[in-house]
């Protein structure tokens, strides 16, 4: 098997005012899987967000993209092939138009022109917000912007796309909207959620990150129906939610 | 929500005035500006020309007068100083009815009201026609500082985000009984904005990341560089040509 597009293994860290967040994560992710990445609040989810593009530097351990290591002299290149969407499309979105927006990852690394102008319009079909183009981002919709953040990020053509709780705040539409775009990229997704039916619907693969570890990684089924592992770590199925009496996906 | 308004100076239009660079519209305004604040105030036929000309430039760029007159209220603070003026200078007096007026006062209100209605006028005629984003590029165009350009790039994107976040503070504050009817109440006052100070800080880390996430070096990408035809500069120097000519007669007289 080649190299994973991921490989994150023995990595820690200590926030400077000495809070630990993570204590040795190993984490491999594929070409072309989609894994959900699960666990309660304050796990490190975050954390180890932040660790796969480079904005945390590894106290210990080490991150690994496709075979380059995250490191200060390669960090561009890094960036470019970790897609990282945050949670408040509002704080990705800061250009004064989606054009403009969309264009300022792929100019950052050097794309100009005709060239550009293809890698705007390319993104921004993938999400089916083309027309949209010239609108300021604060007039659109929750569910647009949302699409918008993916588009910024799909225009670097990442081979990773890592999404930070994609479905929050959705209504149930824009929801099912963004799963049915998710579906059909073709790259590799990392999804950081609550959401489980979401993660059950879209990833095949979950991993469980409790208290800056990773205590299980599996089908997302068996996670999600091994009772004592979900009690273990503040894991629950939303009412009337059980995914063995829901046919795989 | 944030959805469905447009900008508040914007008219949507295909003009030559719109289409214009931004860049040129803004030279072209500043250069009519100071013609104007440069004639002497005693020719009282030469604002009646700025204004024709200015009328002119209105008719060809197809916005509605209407829409035009509505926003010249921004100037009423300056029309009431304005007004007091003739009340409140000294020198040699006039009876007009009941009233006794200062004449260096009447004049100098007239100069005050002639230059600023014009001034807010061709400025208002430049926003009416010119796509926020694509002001900011022509300032950029003019070497303005692009630290100060993006700090306008960001106001105007996160303007409606923050009033939209103190809007639903005052709504939450409201819903637990509080009325801002006191000096008793300026505290709560006080803390929200501190805590929509605090919010805005946060949220500027949090975008500060997304554009390390994209890449993003200290330096904004210059993606589209606007330059203007040598007919588009004919056509924005019309306007201070004519007025510089204007001027120009206006003082030799």
């Amino acid at each position: 098997m080649s190299a994973p597009v991921l490989d994150v293994s023995g990595l820690a860290y200590a926030y400077p005012d000495g809070h630990q967040a993570l204590f040795g994560v190993n984490l491999h992710v594929h070409q072309g899987e989609r894994v959900a990445l699960l666990g309660p609040n304050g796990a490190g989810k975050t954390t180890l967000v932040l660790h796969l593009n480079g904005i945390l530097t590894a106290g210990a351990g080490s991150v690994h993209v496709s075979g380059l290591p995250v490191a200060k002299d390669n960090l561009l290149e890094i960036r470019r092939r970790v897609g990282v969407v945050f949670q408040d499309p509002d704080d990705q979105l800061f250009m004064p138009s989606v054009r403009d927006d969309v264009a300022f990852g792929p100019a950052n690394l050097g794309v100009r022109g005709a060239a550009l102008e293809a890698r705007v319009i390319d993104a921004l079909d993938l999400v089916g917000m083309v027309d949209f183009i010239d609108r300021p981002p604060h007039h659109l919709s929750f569910g647009q912007r949302r699409r918008v953040a993916v588009a910024t990020v799909l225009a670097m053509q990442p081979e990773v796309l890592v999404l930070d709780e994609p479905s929050s705040n959705l209504d149930p539409a824009s929801r099912r909207e963004l799963a049915d775009i998710l579906r059909s990229l073709d790259v590799t997704v990392l999804m950081v959620t609550h959401d489980l039916p979401y993660a059950y619907e879209l990833c095949p693969r979950s991993v469980v990150l409790s208290d800056g570890v990773v205590v299980a990684d599996g089908p997302t089924r068996d996670v999600l129906t091994d009772d004592a592992l979900m009690a273990a770590h503040r894991l629950e199925l939303p009412f009337g939610f059980d995914p063995r009496t829901i046919p795989a996906p | 929500m944030g959805a469905g308004h447009g900008h508040h100076l914007h008219f949507h239009g295909h003009s030559p005035i719109h289409r214009m660079p931004a860049h040129l519209k803004l030279l072209s305004l500043v250069a009519f500006v100071v013609l104007v604040v440069a004639t002497p105030r005693e020719q009282y036929w030469a604002f009646a020309v700025y204004a024709t000309l200015l009328a002119a430039v209105v008719a060809v760029s197809t916005v509605p007068p209407t829409y035009l007159a509505k926003r010249l209220v921004v100037e009423v603070p300056f029309v009431v100083f304005a007004l007091l003026m003739p009340f409140i200078a000294s020198g040699p007096y006039v009876s007009v009815g009941p009233l006794h007026l200062s004449e260096p006062g009447l004049l100098g209100a007239w100069g005050l009201l002639a230059k600023g209605t014009l001034g807010v006028l061709a400025s208002l005629v430049l926003g009416a026609t010119t796509e926020p984003r694509d002001l900011l590029v022509g300032l950029e165009r003019l070497r303005l500082p692009h630290q100060l350009v993006q700090i306008m790039g960001f106001m105007m994107r996160y303007l409606e985000v923050v009033t939209d976040e103190l809007q639903r503070m005052r709504i939450a504050r409201e819903s637990r009984g509080f009325a801002a009817s006191s000096v008793r109440a300026w505290p709560a006052l006080a803390s929200t904005a501190g805590a929509l100070f605090i919010r805005s800080y946060e949220r500027g880390e949090r975008i500060h990341l997304a554009m390390l996430s994209r890449g993003y070096a200290g330096r904004m990408p210059v993606t589209h560089r606007v330059s203007a035809t040598p007919a588009q500069w004919a056509q924005a120097g019309i306007l201070p040509g004519l007025a510089l000519a204007t001027m120009a007669l206006a003082v030799t007289l």
